[in-house]
């Protein structure tokens, strides 16, 4: 056991958590403002509902031994889940912080999701769909990808950070998502603008800072794979933001705060798989393709006419794509021995190949088992709110709250500082507050 | 008595109240208003899908001044809000029967 991985790799787990709460301000921005609450709990709520889940279950059916496509459930209730290192998992941090860095990717990926179905769905439905995504999509995933025995990690495909697990699986269920539920009232006939791009922005930013513990912490270890995964994160991000504003300013000559927002997170989200397996030049590349790639791809449901209200396919299922198969490209032993040789290190095709195995998978697995989650959801509970509760927003009809309470009648507070005067008398308050019995 | 309406550029308000100011008005309405006049809208993009937007945000002012007072109101707000370019806004002015301040019960004139 090693002190200094164990230091790192629990405030790694912190930083991921903390990518939560960005990711609901970047998402909650881009939403209309009488939906930006449900959509900020869509994200915080799943962090609260995947804590507890992936310790009464989830992370058995993910990481304990098993077959090649499940895990058992020797660790249901984090049995056997213990202060000692487990070797099969991680040689030199207890098996408890392994678990814990697993169980905020687990909480991250369907708060991703939410994006697609922003602004329509019923608080119930999305409770319901996230508990049974966990356990049918997620957990099976995590365990072909990373635990061992797992199929896709047998075969030698590399994702060192979830490309295939966290992004196209999200980005995937996001697109059967958009397509059961359907569009938003509205869509493509009036204007559905977002409301606060200031939140959205931040939220980049928070996402920008929590990936490094996504990406460098793991490496599961304070080492210098983990600095190589820092640096590989850092330059891709800062490309992809390049690339998307070129994309803009190319279009309209213009750029835009959503297109850098986006670009950062297309960048994180392409160079996931790839953060360990490549140097900085090769990061770059995969950073300023992902930025321009994704620029075009969120224009694409336009065309095909689903409704992914905040580009969870254009973004995470495209981006975590294309990171994913570069992989094949720009992967070199000679920044990790454990990776492999892409097609400009001299490894030929063979490694492309099993990055595309991985790929149509991950594709065809998270799309099928996502629909028909969302098809038996919707049998239950119904997806969809009703009309009336779309058009007067979901912070209202599933929450009960605004988010935007201002001054009463919109009335303007003066500054104190300019030198007004306060008000010599004022009128009694009309609201009563509940007192005591006096008497 | 007159009730002067103006419907102005949001940032030209400070200017306007100023020059009303100046010529010794001594309250005003302003409300946020959208519209549109000849000037139509103007575009915005998003991830690259544009909104042609064509109400814009406007300000509506207005001021109750006495008939002998309404060539320096108009006069104070075309100063404080002309820019010379497309949608600086419009005055116009409307008869008003009757005016009474709500604490006193002053009427006419002397509610002003």
């Amino acid at each position: 056991m090693d002190s200094g991985d164990t230091a790192f790799v629990l405030i790694s787990a912190a930083l991921v958590m903390f990518m939560i709460p960005g990711l609901a301000l970047f998402y909650g921005g881009m939403v209309r403002a009488k939906n930006v609450l449900a959509t900020v709990m869509q994200s915080f709520f799943t962090m609260g509902l995947v804590s507890v889940l992936w310790v009464l279950a989830a992370y058995s059916l993910a990481f304990a031994p098993g077959n090649k496509f499940i895990g058992g459930l020797s660790f249901l209730g984090f049995s056997g889940v213990g202060q000692e290192p487990n070797p099969d998992l991680s040689a030199t941090i207890p098996h408890i912080a392994y678990a814990c860095f697993q169980l905020f990717f687990a909480a991250i990926t369907p708060a991703l999701i939410t994006g697609a179905f922003a602004e329509r769905m019923k608080f119930s439905a999305f409770a319901l769909f996230t508990t049974l995504w966990l356990f049918l999509v997620y957990a099976p995933l995590a365990h072909w990808v990373w635990a061992p025995g797992g199929w896709l990690r047998e075969l030698g495909a590399l994702d060192f950070a979830g490309g295939t697990v966290v992004h196209m699986n999200s980005g995937f269920a996001a697109l059967a998502a958009a397509i059961v539920i359907g569009r938003r009232r509205g869509f493509l006939k009036e204007a559905m603008v977002p409301h606060n791009l200031t939140l959205t922005i931040l939220g980049a930013g928070i996402l920008w800072f929590g990936w490094f513990g996504f990406n460098a912490g793991s490496a599961l270890a304070a080492n210098g794979l983990a600095a190589q995964a820092f640096i590989a994160t850092n330059t891709a991000t800062g490309a992809a933001v390049l690339g998307w504003c070129l994309s803009d300013y190319l279009r309209r000559r213009k750029t835009t705060t959503l297109g850098a927002a986006s670009g950062a997170v297309a960048g994180l989200v392409a160079i996931t798989p790839a953060a360990g397996y490549v140097g900085p030049m090769g990061s770059l590349a995969i950073g300023l393709a992902a930025g321009i790639v994704c620029a075009w791809a969120v224009g694409l449901k336009y065309r095909a006419g689903y409704d992914d209200a905040l580009d969870v396919v254009g973004v995470h299922a495209v981006g975590g794509m294309l990171g994913a198969l570069l992989i094949g490209v720009f992967a070199d032993t000679a920044f990790n021995s454990a990776g492999g040789d892409g097609l400009l290190a001299g490894g030929g095709l063979a490694l492309l190949g099993k990055q595309a195995v991985a790929v149509v998978a991950t594709l065809v697995f998270s799309f099928a088992v996502s629909f028909g989650i969302l098809k038996l959801v919707d049998l239950v509970v119904g997806l969809r709110v009703s009309e009336d509760d779309e058009l007067s927003g979901l912070d209202l009809s599933q929450h009960e709250e605004v988010g935007y309470a201002f001054a009463e009648g919109g009335g303007v507070v003066s500054q104190v500082a300019a030198g007004h005067a306060a008000p010599a008398e004022r009128a009694p308050s009309t609201v009563r507050v509940p007192q005591g019995d006096l008497g | 008595m007159k009730l002067v309406v103006a419907v102005i550029k949001p940032f030209k308000l400070e200017e306007v109240k100023a020059a009303l100011e100046g010529v010794g008005v001594q309250g005003l309405t302003v409300t946020d208003a959208r519209g549109f006049g000849r000037q139509r809208g103007h575009t915005e993009v998003y991830r690259g899908a544009e909104y042609q937007v064509e109400l814009l945000p406007k300000t509506r002012i207005e001021v109750l001044a006495d008939d002998d007072a309404v060539s320096d109101v108009v006069k104070a707000i075309v100063d404080g809000a002309r820019t010379g370019s497309i949608g600086d806004g419009k005055v116009w002015v409307v008869g008003v029967e009757q005016t009474l301040r709500i604490r006193t019960g002053e009427m006419g004139g002397d509610a002003l």
